[in-house]
């Protein structure tokens, strides 16, 4: 028999009695699974597929807006559905307990591990005392977190991602729970540390027989974790089969465009006659600590120690690294929204780095850029209109009203959106469809380079593929440059010319793209292209 | 010779700019669809609707009582009094007008004004409520609680009082609901017209989801109530006379335009400073929100009631040593009420300033911000077109919140005796009046009564409706 079945499992949203939604919205419709013991079944799907629902209703921990309509959830034969809310108390935590995506925002930030992890061992198993210490310490070395005996009274702020992670992990196995649910364990964390925890919960299932559901929309996570792959689409179980299996033959069109939405390792050619457009040099970015009554300057915050590299014209840099590496702060740094502390930055010939507020707005047309998150990248009280104009007319191009609005829908054309879309509001449309239209509002300006900022790390994989398809034609058709910073090293070979890996505020190698990431020479890129999981389709 | 001068006291301009302001605002409003869906929310609720019908009716009450004039005297026959030539009277009558400001509220209230007694007297009594020594017929002084002049002077000795009082609410509550059934089948009519039409009926009208019942009840209870007080209150002191005896629902009426236009003005006050403080601070750091926050900290730790006491003694010596600017009672009160208004502002702007500048810290650092950044948009721009924007539900919630502080705040104040001038109706004053009375026995309870529940009523709704414009723009409980 199974640990966990799931049979036609339904969870709809109410129909509210005088609101605009009359009709009741399934957001999962009947959707069946099992796993077995020591088993992990990867359930995989876009935003919005009713995944983290599920992970939810086994634990009964929907939000009260939705309700189950129908299905059985059995743990070990046990109908969840039955229990009291108080019985299902004693289910949660100790016989099914579930990791979170944030380890930020799911531990209590005023209590100390030894209170979080052990607040489970005092209600679930009453221990007590030296007892209680004891067995938090075992936890905790289990889940590899470093002398654990003194890290019990630490508080969590002062561990870092992965170990937070870890903690949550030593919280969730605290009471030996036969099922654990992961709800994207690893999405919120750098890939070197995904790898070890990742690593970690494989080691721990097979040692401990434990059952795990995995959620994810990571296919490489998959293929690397998985026994039995669960593809999910609009609240519906697409493709139920072992991992294997899944990724030699994958039966539904939308499994395979998954799988292929991964970028495979094709290099691209580097330019034959390069021609500078961008140089950096000896970049440094630092922030002043500042201290007492009289704001002295008392040290600095190494953010970028020294970074020089150089863009073609009509070439992609990938810069690479991880969060904390400042990769970020090198882009804003370009665009003159930060100081720099020393170095020296060439735009076409000309210095840039020592240009006034009003001098550098001759610059402001030719170097754009595109955010990461694109619902935070647009005024929500703003039509598309407004926004797309705001950057044409700040910088005084296309004065004339008529110009402005062909240009305006021959922009949004371009782009894949419709006409039509100029009056509407950014909260209508997806994150796809946003992203589009930030760069359709780069692009407005007739740029030479974009610095593309993490521009598809908050989109779905199927979307991802389209922006940088998008992305790369417009490259093709203006001859723009593209500083592309990301921390996704999947994407890379089919984007950059070049790659530039950062760490802790230094490049640590760069180089064309093919020699870099077959032949990486500093131990830090191989160790961040070892951690990366890849699909192994066996072919 | 009837004509009468209309008197424009500084707050009455005000009170009408801002009425039109808001009018404005809402045409403004009503232009973006995000705003008018919000705002649509609101009215949909029915505590919203009804909430916003009873402020709707304080501020009418507010307005025509914003409208002055003085009534001229009769003409006076002996013109040797005034020390002018006789011969320039005959040619050119001066006409006096009197020393007395009504406003068009007074005319309206006609019933309960100038009906004085001598002192207390206990609502709908037609007895005073102190004894006085009478003579009675037989010649013999006895002590006993005298008739009042006014009201009930229209009974004969033996009627019953009660059974008056009973027969003219009875007409006056049908004649208020006759008022509103026709109102109500007007507006019927002209919705099926309008509806059969389709005559500017757009697809998202408000007209369709707004709560009509509560709407019609709502009114319906506000014109029974008018018309029940308009009748009755010319023959009896609904809620009694006060130490003077001057009616305590006129007094109560009339200090509705003090509450209203206090809280209103002196919200308006606080917004131009915390928002132009709040955001700068927010948006441009370092020495600017440093100097913005030591202002706001300084401010916020001195007692606000000191200030305001220091402040009001100050305006008192000022209108002292400029007797000339000030011809009548009236404008001296309006002046010192004006002054008020301005240092409750002034006082009041620390706590809006802290959340927009917390929030403009947020704000600025979106990446839509950035993007206008890179687009070399203007600073002005920016805090015009991305922030302020996106801090407008702060703001507003802020407004309406604050509104209900201040009018409370006024009753404090007036009480302690550093609030408006006693000439002034005010609640506040209306309780200080009657402070020390609340200990006699048996106790003159209606003139706190009145100013509480006048106050009490307006303070819900403004608390009402300012929950139900939160929930409506505050992002966090929209979702």
């Amino acid at each position: 028999m199974s640990l966990l079945t799931v049979r036609d499992l339904t969870i709809e949203l109410p129909a509210l009695v005088n609101a605009r939604q009359a009709q009741r919205q399934p957001m999962v419709n009947g959707i069946s699974f099992s796993i077995d013991a020591g088993e992990i079944l990867a359930l995989v799907g876009e935003s919005g597929s009713g995944k983290s629902l599920t992970a939810l209703a086994i634990l009964r921990l929907l939000p009260d807006t939705l309700s189950i309509t129908g299905g059985v959830i059995e743990l070990a034969g046990d109908n969840l559905f039955e229990r009291t809310e108080r019985q299902m108390n004693a289910v949660r935590g100790y016989r099914a307990a579930m990791i979170f995506q944030e380890p930020q925002s799911a531990l209590n930030p005023v209590q100390t591990l030894l209170q979080q992890i052990g607040e489970v061992l005092v209600l679930h198993k009453g221990l007590t005392g030296a007892a209680l210490k004891t067995a938090v310490i075992n936890l905790l070395e289990e889940v590899g977190i470093p002398d654990p005996r003194q890290r019990l009274s630490w508080y969590p702020h002062q561990l870092s991602g992965g170990q937070k992670q870890r903690v949550m992990i030593a919280m969730a196995l605290a009471c030996e729970p036969e099922l654990l649910v992961a709800d994207e364990p690893t999405t919120a964390l750098d890939v070197t540390i995904q790898k070890q925890i990742l690593d970690l919960l494989n080691q721990i299932r097979r040692a401990r027989k434990l059952g795990v559901l995995l959620i994810t929309h990571d296919m490489g996570v998959v293929s690397e974790m998985a026994d039995r792959v669960a593809v999910m689409r609009h609240g519906e179980i697409l493709e139920y089969r072992p991992g294997d299996e899944f990724f030699v033959s994958p039966q539904h069109e939308y499994s395979r465009q998954l799988i292929h939405s991964l970028p495979r390792r094709d290099f691209r050619q580097p330019l034959t006659t390069p021609e500078p457009l961008l140089t950096v040099e000896g970049l440094k970015v630092w922030f002043p600590q500042r201290h007492g009554v009289l704001q002295r300057v008392v040290g600095h915050t190494r953010a970028v120690d020294g970074v020089s590299f150089q863009i073609h014209k009509g070439e992609t840099l990938a810069l690479v690294g991880e969060s904390g590496s400042g990769k970020s702060t090198v882009g804003r740094a370009i665009l003159a929204l930060e100081p720099l502390y020393a170095g020296c930055i060439t735009f076409d010939g000309q210095r840039i780095d020592q240009l006034s507020q009003a001098e550098f707005r001759a610059y402001r047309k030719r170097i754009q850029v595109i955010f990461q998150d694109p619902f935070s990248s647009m005024n929500p009280r703003m039509t598309i209109r407004e926004i797309l104009a705001e950057g044409m007319i700040s910088l005084g191009l296309a004065d004339d009203h008529q110009q402005r609005e062909a240009k305006l829908q021959t922009l949004l054309l371009r782009v894949g959106m419709a006409v039509e879309h100029l009056d509407r509001y950014p909260h209508e449309f997806s994150g796809g469809q946003r992203q589009r239209i930030a760069i359709a509002r780069a692009i407005a300006v007739e740029p030479d380079l974009i610095i593309c900022d993490e521009p598809t790390s908050a989109l779905d994989v199927s979307i991802r593929g389209q922006v940088l398809a998008l992305l790369q034609e417009l490259q093709q058709e203006m001859g723009l440059s593209y500083l592309f910073i990301t921390h996704d090293l999947s994407i890379i070979p089919h984007l950059a010319h070049r790659v530039a890996v950062m760490s802790q505020g230094v490049l640590v190698e760069q180089g064309e793209c093919a020699s870099v990431m077959n032949q990486p020479q500093d131990s830090y890129t191989q160790a961040l292209l070892a951690a990366a999981p890849v699909i192994c389709t066996g072919l | 010779m009837l004509a009468v001068q209309p008197v424009v006291l500084l707050s009455d301009l005000l009170i009408f700019a801002l009425v039109a302001a808001l009018i404005l605002f809402f045409v403004q409003l009503a232009r973006d669809p995000l705003a008018r869906g919000r705002w649509r929310s609101v009215f949909v609720s029915r505590i919203g609707s009804a909430a916003f019908l009873v402020i709707l009716f304080y501020v009418l009450m507010a307005l025509l009582d914003s409208l002055h004039y003085r009534e001229p005297l009769p003409a006076i026959a002996t013109s040797g009094s005034v020390a002018e030539p006789a011969s320039e009277t005959m040619t050119e009558p001066v006409v006096h007008y009197s020393q007395e400001v009504k406003s068009v509220l007074d005319a309206v209230l006609a019933g309960l004004h100038g009906q004085d007694e001598t002192t207390y007297s206990e609502p709908f009594s037609i007895y005073s409520f102190a004894r006085e020594n009478q003579t009675s017929d037989d010649g013999n002084v006895v002590r006993a609680f005298p008739r009042l002049a006014h009201a009930g002077s229209h009974l004969q000795e033996g009627d019953s009082v009660a059974a008056d009082v009973w027969q003219r609410s009875l007409k006056s509550v049908l004649t208020g609901v006759a008022i509103m059934a026709a109102l109500v089948i007007l507006h019927w009519q002209w919705r099926l017209r309008c509806t059969a039409q389709g005559c500017g009926l757009k697809s998202d009208d408000m007209g369709a989801v707004l709560p009509w019942k509560t709407i019609y009840i709502t009114l319906g209870v506000l014109v029974v109530g008018a018309c029940w007080v308009l009748e009755l209150g010319q023959y009896y002191h609904i809620l009694g006379t006060d130490k003077v005896g001057q009616d305590v629902l006129y007094q109560g009426l009339k200090a509705i335009r003090t509450g209203v236009l206090i809280g209103t003005l002196a919200t308006l006050l606080t917004l131009p400073l915390a928002i132009l403080l709040g955001i700068s601070a927010g948006y441009f750091r370092g020495w600017v929100d440093d100097l913005v926050q030591y202002v706001y900290t300084t401010l916020s730790s001195i007692p606000g009631i000191l200030l305001i006491a220091a402040s009001v003694l100050l305006i008192d010596v000022y209108i002292e040593t400029h007797p000339e600017q000030f011809q009548l009672t009236t404008e001296r009160a309006d002046f010192k009420f004006l002054a008020l208004c301005f240092i409750l502002g002034m006082t009041s702007w620390t706590g809006l300033c802290r959340l927009l500048r917390a929030e403009t810290l947020k704000v600025s650092q979106l990446d839509y911000v950035q993007a206008a950044r890179a687009f070399g948009v203007r600073h002005g721009r920016i805090i015009g077109r991305h922030i302020l924007p996106n801090v407008t539900h702060l703001i507003l919630i802020a407004l309406v919140l604050d509104f209900s502080g201040f009018v409370l705040a006024e009753a404090v104040l007036s009480y302690i005796g550093v609030g408006v001038d006693p000439s002034m109706a005010s609640w506040g004053n209306m309780i200080n009046e009657a402070r020390a009375e609340l200990s006699r026995e048996p106790v003159v309870w209606w003139s706190v009564a009145a100013a509480f529940v006048l106050m009490f009523i307006l303070v819900l709704a403004a608390n009402l409706f300012a929950d139900k414009v939160r929930d409506a723009f505050d992002p966090r409980s929209a979702g």
